[in-house]
């Protein structure tokens, strides 16, 4: 059996290339792309923790991660739909140029 | 009680309201005004003579004799522990009741008789105004029961005296004179209110009569004649001559006797009414009010108090001294105002001498006959056109006959005219009380004055009426001696006497012709060469008389010798209430049953001395005769006979034995120098501790200002400043840019992770 080790090293992987994602990306659906990467890293190290924790007969890994892919999926469609509707009145989705909350 | 008693306070009143409506009049309301003042006045004296058969109906009954009602005026503090209660009251007493009767007639005569004199004047109704005040607060004197509503009355009665002397207020030595009174009986004043204090704090109480408890009564009376001042001198005393003091000011007795001549630039009326007849008698009464107070002796002392010492020899000598002075004036006025403050001391020798009663008497005889002699000169100098000056008038018997008449019998009573007239009986009076004083001198001065007086009304009578007639016919014939000076009539006319007013202000009156008329007149005077050009507006204001261009010399309208008609009778009549052989009025104020006895009119030591004054009277007047009526003078220039015969004590009986002139010396200059010094120490003392002290604020403030805008609201300013600053800064982290957000999440997390891994090494 693989090591709770390479999960988590996975996970992290996994976080790393979604945060960079989210960070470098100039185009908001990319962003979103990362964003839901490291969601999925998260959703991957509870899988882990459950699997190697004290008590993987109960469903509670599964049952936390159903509801954050949920979630997850929930956002996706509004994080897209926001993205359409900035689209729509800057007619770009580059975040760099989308500063109008500039203090 | 009796009803009058306690309508007593109407007395005063009704005068005093009659003043307050005439004080709202219009200038042309003249009718009303003089209505409501003889209204008034009427009503006044049919009160006060109500009053005065309420006396003589309780003579005798010496329960009754006196009648006071007390009243509350104000409370201070709790009356049972430790509150003073100021009270006043009224009183009616024989002494108050001879006054009031005396005062509200002669008032009411000299009323009726204004009503002529001032006929003219456009001030008509303010005259009114003030003489009934004046006769309210007269009154208000005459019955007062309290020394302090006296005083109040006092002064509400030399006010209008102010008003009165200043009522031609345009004339400068008329105003100077107005102030010279109320100025000169002022220090008197001040001396009655010290005299009142004191007075108030040895007894407690300022009523006279209150049941026993009065400062005039027994018990008052016997504890301030027993203590002593420092100085030796029985408080009773010391009180007395301070309340003597006001009465020397207001009854014009040496050495305050020289506002009263000046006082004559007043409308003679009111030098009639209050500067003759009662108002400076004022000052008499007061004496006799306090009487009680000056004579307070401690038992089984039977020496004469020194207060009564004092008052009768201040009175002996003012009687000589003034009549002394009569002698030697040339207007007419002025000479009965010598002979006022003559008899004034007159007055005080017999009560100092002799009591209220001898006092007294010479005091209500001396009001009627002087009143008429005043009136009487009003009437002369009205018929004159305005003279004053005796030297310019002469011959007046044929023309002016019944002012001649009643003039005639005024001149014989103040001369003291034997038997027949009211001055005689009065006068003897007050000898024969002197004869048997303690000391020689106060005869001997009275004697002296009696036979001045006899000479100097013979003499004025001679020049006005005997001899031929001096007076201007023309006045354009007359040239004045001074350009501009001499001849402004009436009542500007005299301003070339020596010491009008303080010497000070005549002299400059007299280097300053041309200032006085214009403010005078305020028109302009459109010739100044020979003819006289008087603006003839100016005619009709002050011609008195109906003969208004005509410039014969005429009889005064009816309306002003009916007045002294009555006054002539009086001045006949009263004498005979007094006399030895029937001393009804010296009973009546000293309560005791007169009875007629014609024998004491023979005694021996009464027959000497009516004997000695009869003569002292006869040759007084023989002398004045002989001096001016057997040669009568003729020219307006023609030097006095006395100034020929002495020409050195004439000229100083002239100047009123330059007591102006000393006094213009002394106190004036001392005053004046005093008040340069005072208007130094303001300017420079006083005026230098207000400025430091005001530049003192001014520093703070500016320091005040500098800490303000410097420290305070730059302080304000940098901290917002600042505040805008580090703002702006920390707008810079709001820079909307998502992503830059997010990286300093993932920032802060990478420190947050590597802050755990490293602590939980360390642990």
């Amino acid at each position: 059996m693989t090591p709770l080790t390479c999960y988590l090293l996975v996970s992290a992987l996994l976080f790393s290339i979604g945060l960079a994602g989210a960070l470098t990306r100039r185009n908001a659906i990319l962003v979103l792309i990362g964003i839901e990467l490291m969601l999925n890293a998260a959703n991957l190290n509870f899988i882990a923790f459950w699997r190697y924790g004290p008590n993987p007969q109960a469903l509670t890994g599964i049952a936390f991660v159903i509801f954050s892919i949920g979630a997850a999926a929930a956002e996706a469609a509004v994080g897209l739909a926001l993205i359409i509707s900035i689209y729509r009145h800057y007619r770009t989705t580059n975040l760099n140029r989308i500063d109008s909350m500039r203090g | 009680m009796d009803w009058i008693v306690q309508t007593l306070w109407l007395i005063p009143l009704l005068p005093l309201v009659a003043a307050a409506v005439s004080a709202l009049l219009k200038q042309h309301q003249r009718r009303l005004s003089a209505f409501l003042a003889i209204g008034s006045m009427v009503l006044a004296l049919a009160l006060s003579c109500a009053a005065f058969i309420n006396v003589i109906e309780h003579w005798g009954h010496s329960s009754a004799v006196r009648q006071a009602v007390n009243f509350f005026w104000f409370q201070a503090g709790d009356p049972q522990v430790n509150g003073t209660a100021l009270r006043l009251g009224w009183v009616l007493d024989p002494l108050a009741a001879v006054m009031l009767v005396m005062v509200s007639m002669v008032g009411l005569l000299i009323f009726i008789y204004s009503l002529g004199y001032m006929a003219h004047d456009e001030n008509f109704t303010r005259f009114f105004c003030f003489l009934s005040l004046f006769a309210s607060a007269m009154l208000g004197l005459v019955i007062a029961n309290s020394l302090l509503l006296l005083f109040i009355c006092w002064e509400i009665v030399g006010l209008t005296s102010y008003l009165l002397i200043g009522f031609w207020y345009h004339k400068p030595s008329a105003t100077a004179a107005a102030k010279k009174a109320f100025i000169t009986t002022r220090i008197g004043d001040l001396a009655v209110l010290l005299g009142m204090v004191w007075l108030y704090s040895e007894t407690g109480t300022l009523l006279f009569y209150d049941g026993g408890k009065g400062c005039l009564e027994h018990s008052a009376l016997a504890t301030l004649a027993v203590q002593t001042t420092s100085l030796g001198m029985a408080v009773s005393t010391g009180i007395g001559l301070l309340i003597f003091c006001g009465a020397i000011g207001k009854s014009g007795q040496v050495p305050l006797h020289v506002w009263l001549p000046d006082a004559m630039e007043g409308p003679t009326p009111v030098s009639a009414l209050i500067h003759a007849a009662t108002m400076v008698a004022a000052g008499v009464f007061l004496v006799a009010r306090v009487y009680p107070l000056m004579a307070a002796q401690p038992a089984g002392d039977a020496s004469v108090p020194g207060a009564l010492q004092v008052v009768t020899w201040v009175g002996a000598i003012t009687a000589i001294f003034a009549a002394s002075i009569a002698v030697a004036q040339t207007d007419i006025k002025r000479i009965l105002a010598y002979s006022t403050i003559s008899q004034l001391g007159f007055m005080m020798l017999g009560l100092g001498a002799g009591g209220v009663a001898v006092g007294m008497f010479h005091l209500i005889t001396h009001a009627f006959f002087k009143a008429l002699l005043f009136l009487g000169a009003g009437s002369v100098i009205h018929g004159c056109r305005d003279e004053q000056d005796i030297r310019r008038m002469g011959g007046l018997r044929k023309l002016m006959p019944v002012t001649f008449a009643t003039y005639g019998v005024g001149m014989l009573a103040l001369s003291g005219f034997p038997l027949l007239f009211s001055g005689f009986w009065s006068k003897e009076e007050i000898l024969h009380a002197a004869r048997g004083w303690i000391a020689p001198g106060p005869f001997y001065l009275g004697v002296f004055a009696a036979l001045l007086t006899a000479f100097y009304m013979t003499r004025q009578v001679c020049y006005v009426f005997l001899g031929s007639v001096r007076s201007r016919r023309r006045e354009g014939a007359y040239v004045a001696g001074a350009p501009g000076l001499g001849k402004l009539e009436p009542p500007y006319g005299r301003v070339a006497q020596p010491s009008h007013g303080w010497g000070a202000h005549s002299a400059a009156r007299r280097e300053q012709p041309e200032m006085l008329e214009k403010p005078a007149f305020a028109q302009p005077l459109t010739a100044r060469s020979g003819v006289r050009a008087l603006p003839s507006n100016l005619q009709e204001t002050w011609a008195t008389g109906p003969h208004v261009g005509s410039y014969e010399v005429h009889e005064s309208p009816r309306v002003m010798t009916i007045p002294l008609v009555v006054l002539a009778a009086f001045s006949v009549l009263l004498g005979f209430g007094g006399t030895p052989a029937w001393p009804w009025f010296q009973g009546l104020l000293s309560g005791e049953q007169a009875t007629g006895q014609l024998g004491k009119l023979f005694e021996i030591e009464v027959l000497r001395l009516m004997l000695l004054s009869s003569g002292v009277v006869f040759l007084g007047l023989g002398l004045g005769w002989w001096l001016y009526g057997r040669k009568p003078v003729s020219r307006v220039d023609e030097p006095d006979v006395l100034e020929r015969l002495q020409p050195e004590v004439f000229a100083l009986l002239k100047r009123k034995y330059f007591v102006d002139e000393i006094y213009e010396a002394s106190v004036i200059r001392f005053n004046a120098w005093w008040a340069q010094v005072c208007a130094w120490l303001d300017d420079w003392v006083w005026n230098g501790l207000v400025q430091l002290i005001s530049l003192l604020v001014v520093g703070l403030a500016w320091l005040d200002r500098y800490f303000d805008e410097y420290v305070v609201n730059s302080g304000f300013d940098e901290g917002c400043r600042r505040l805008t600053k580090g703002g702006a800064l920390m707008s810079r982290l709001q820079c909307g840019q998502v992503q830059r957000y997010l990286r300093l999440l993932g920032l802060a997390l990478t420190v947050l992770v590597l802050l755990l891994i490293w602590g939980c090494r360390a642990s």
